[in-house]
């Protein structure tokens, strides 16, 4: 891996849930102790379910929020200590419903042009120019510039979102699940698009999603995130050849069969999601796993490295003794 | 996954009206705006050409010719809605009473409005204390009634045209202040709000560039709904005698000052009235209009 472009050292995000009108306030850890490296042109797949804290870690790499722990680096510098024009130039989201992220009272021109605006690049004139070109290599014609976002279709839509993100050329672009909203015809498009702009512009894209398909056919790493914690990191072949963690499995039995004889997949995970304001003891993910023992629910697992990633499970801890029971499985 | 061949987005249709045609399409098949808002203008340009409009001096007194009927009891057309208790013709006074009128809506309702909205979004956009502080103040004055408060300070202060339009200013921000906070909480969570900040647009572009665009509708017609309310209160308290004083011409102290022959000259008090009335059903319908043609649901 080259210098990572993007660095997560220990990112914490707790918030504080009052619960009722005289309630305590009670941490609710969104995020927690989240490290993750990206190297240039990398695309780290971040899976989970809803609510695991994928959005929360996108608001915090974007700026939106801070963490209360931990440090975020880009190139090496901590964003924290940035101000916030300098990290947009960097780093740009991509949002996962273009019909909310283009606001409805702006040109397409407008709103494509609104970063340049921001950051005071360029004239009016070379602005335009900008914008045009732009709007070229995202696939959309030049006609488009006085319309509407609701004259469009999901799928131009999300175009204009990423010409938006292309304009100042940053180094990261954040994905926030952007084809989860589309139609399945328009997905690969877009996905297909996202690649071509990653290899012309050596983008790294932090690309969150819970299609496991559109995480394989893109992504050169995944992240599995539980509860907060990234459970399972490892590159994209590794994982989706050998998965260790039980939540990565049961993750990978949940992809829907193209045969509906078969049903919807039994993933195991039996007992719902848990609450994240009071999470289970030990191990956060021991009351949903097949292999849960009692060593799950007293102690939490630490990172175990793994070929190309990182686990936390006992049972791919060599000093426990679920270990020994793994292997002879 | 196999690549597949994107398809041209050339091809792709670019279809759909802009939303100003949707909005002109929506105007014209709407007859409450329409009528509402062809009253509003008519009264708008009778009250700026008063002056010409107008076939006597309003303060004009003629004890000679005192309560004079209108045209359609029997009168001349030398007074068409007749003469007051002082001779002065009532047309008028109507024409110059719409000036006060128009003035004292427009600009309580700019005053309040340029309060409430403030106030509101501030509280929405802000949340936490700036929305408790908010909510209190909105709190607080709901629990004053209005027309209470405003003949006290009225009866302090003097009845002038200054002190209505001040007074009613800073008491009708309320609504303004409700609705504005609540479709700001609302537009605040729009992506594209987070997406203008993660651009790196500073809070005040967010607000102004971002959110009002996607308010305005809401606040157009809360601006005509106060408006209205704030004609009726001045008519209300001129007709207390608290409000606009005399001779200067309003359709409330018009009322008031009829109420005296009102079982023998009824349309001393009916004429002002029904205007009065008009005015008011006409912004309202307006403001109706105004909302039914703007709201995003039935957009598309």
């Amino acid at each position: 891996m080259s210098a990572p472009v993007l660095e997560l050292k220990n990112v914490a995000k707790t918030y504080r849930v009052k619960q009722g009108l005289f309630g305590k306030p009670k941490p609710l850890k969104a995020v927690n102790d989240v490290s993750l490296k990206l190297g240039r042109g990398e695309v780290l797949g971040l899976v989970g379910e809803s609510g695991c804290g994928k959005s929360t870690l996108a608001k915090i790499l974007l700026g939106l929020e801070a963490p209360t722990e931990g440090q975020v680096l880009v190139d090496g510098d901590a964003i924290g200590g940035q101000d916030r024009l300098a990290l947009a130039k960097r780093i740009q989201p991509i949002f996962q419903d273009p019909y909310s992220s283009l606001n409805p009272r702006k040109t397409i021109s407008d709103i494509v042009s609104l970063p340049l605006r921001v950051h005071g690049v360029g004239d009016a004139e070379s602005r335009a120019k900008a914008v045009r070109e732009t709007l070229e290599l995202v696939g959309l014609p030049a006609r488009v510039l006085n319309t509407y976002p609701s004259q469009m279709s999901g799928g131009q839509r999300q175009r204009v979102a990423i010409a938006r993100a292309l304009i100042m050329r940053p180094e990261i672009v954040i994905c926030d699940e952007p084809t989860s909203a589309l139609d399945v015809s328009v997905q690969s498009q877009i996905l297909n698009l996202l690649n071509d702009l990653r290899d012309d512009f050596g983008l790294t894209y932090l690309f969150i999603s819970h299609d496991l398909a559109v995480i394989e056919h893109l992504a050169t790493r995944v992240a599995v995130m539980y509860l907060g914690r990234i459970v399972e990191e490892a590159d994209v072949e590794e994982l989706f050849a050998t998965p260790r963690h039980p939540y990565t499995r049961a993750l990978l039995n949940s992809v829907l069969t193209p045969d509906p004889s078969q049903g919807v997949p039994d993933t195991q995970l039996g007992a719902a999601y848990p609450n994240p304001i009071s999470p289970p003891s030990g191990c956060h993910f021991h009351p949903r796993c097949p292999f849960a023992q009692a060593e799950c629910k007293a102690k939490a697992p630490r990172p175990i490295p793994t070929a190309s990633g990182h686990v936390e499970c006992h049972l791919h801890d060599p000093e426990s003794t679920m270990y020994r029971e793994n292997l002879s499985v | 996954m196999a690549l597949q061949p994107t398809i041209d987005p050339l091809l792709e249709e670019i279809s759909g009206p802009t939303p100003r045609q949707i909005l002109r399409k929506r105007v014209r098949g709407h007859m409450g705006l329409l009528f509402g808002l062809g009253v509003v203008l008519l009264l708008v340009v009778v009250a700026i050409l008063a002056p010409v409009l107008a076939p006597h001096d309003p303060y004009l007194q003629d004890l000679g010719n005192r309560m004079v009927k209108p045209i359609f009891m029997g009168g001349t057309w030398e007074h068409p809605l007749g003469t007051d208790h002082l001779g002065r013709d009532y047309l008028s006074r109507l024409i110059y009473g719409a000036r006060v009128s128009l003035l004292i809506g427009g600009v309580a309702a700019l005053i309040s409005g340029v309060i409430g909205t403030a106030m509101g979004v501030a509280a929405g956009f802000f949340g936490g204390k700036v929305d408790a502080v908010v909510t209190f103040l909105i709190n607080v004055r709901l629990a004053m009634p209005v027309v209470l408060v405003a003949l006290a300070v009225v009866a302090i202060m003097g009845g002038s045209l200054q002190v209505v339009i001040g007074v009613l200013g800073l008491l009708l921000w309320d609504r303004f202040a409700v609705v504005m906070r609540a479709s700001t909480l609302q537009v605040r969570q729009r992506e594209y709000v987070s997406a203008a900040q993660a651009i790196g647009a500073s809070t005040p572009r967010v607000i102004l560039s971002e959110i009002m665009p996607n308010i305005v509708n809401n606040l157009i017609v809360i601006v005509t709904l106060e408006m209205a309310h704030a004609i009726l209160l001045e008519a209300a308290l001129s007709f207390l005698g608290l409000g606009v004083q005399p001779p200067t011409p309003s359709w409330g102290l018009m009322v008031s000052e009829g109420k005296n022959m009102m079982l023998f000259e009824p349309w001393l008090v009916l004429i002002p009235g029904v205007v009065l009335f008009v005015l008011v059903l006409a912004i309202n319908l307006m403001g109706d209009g105004l909302r039914d043609v703007t709201a995003p649901e039935s957009r598309s």
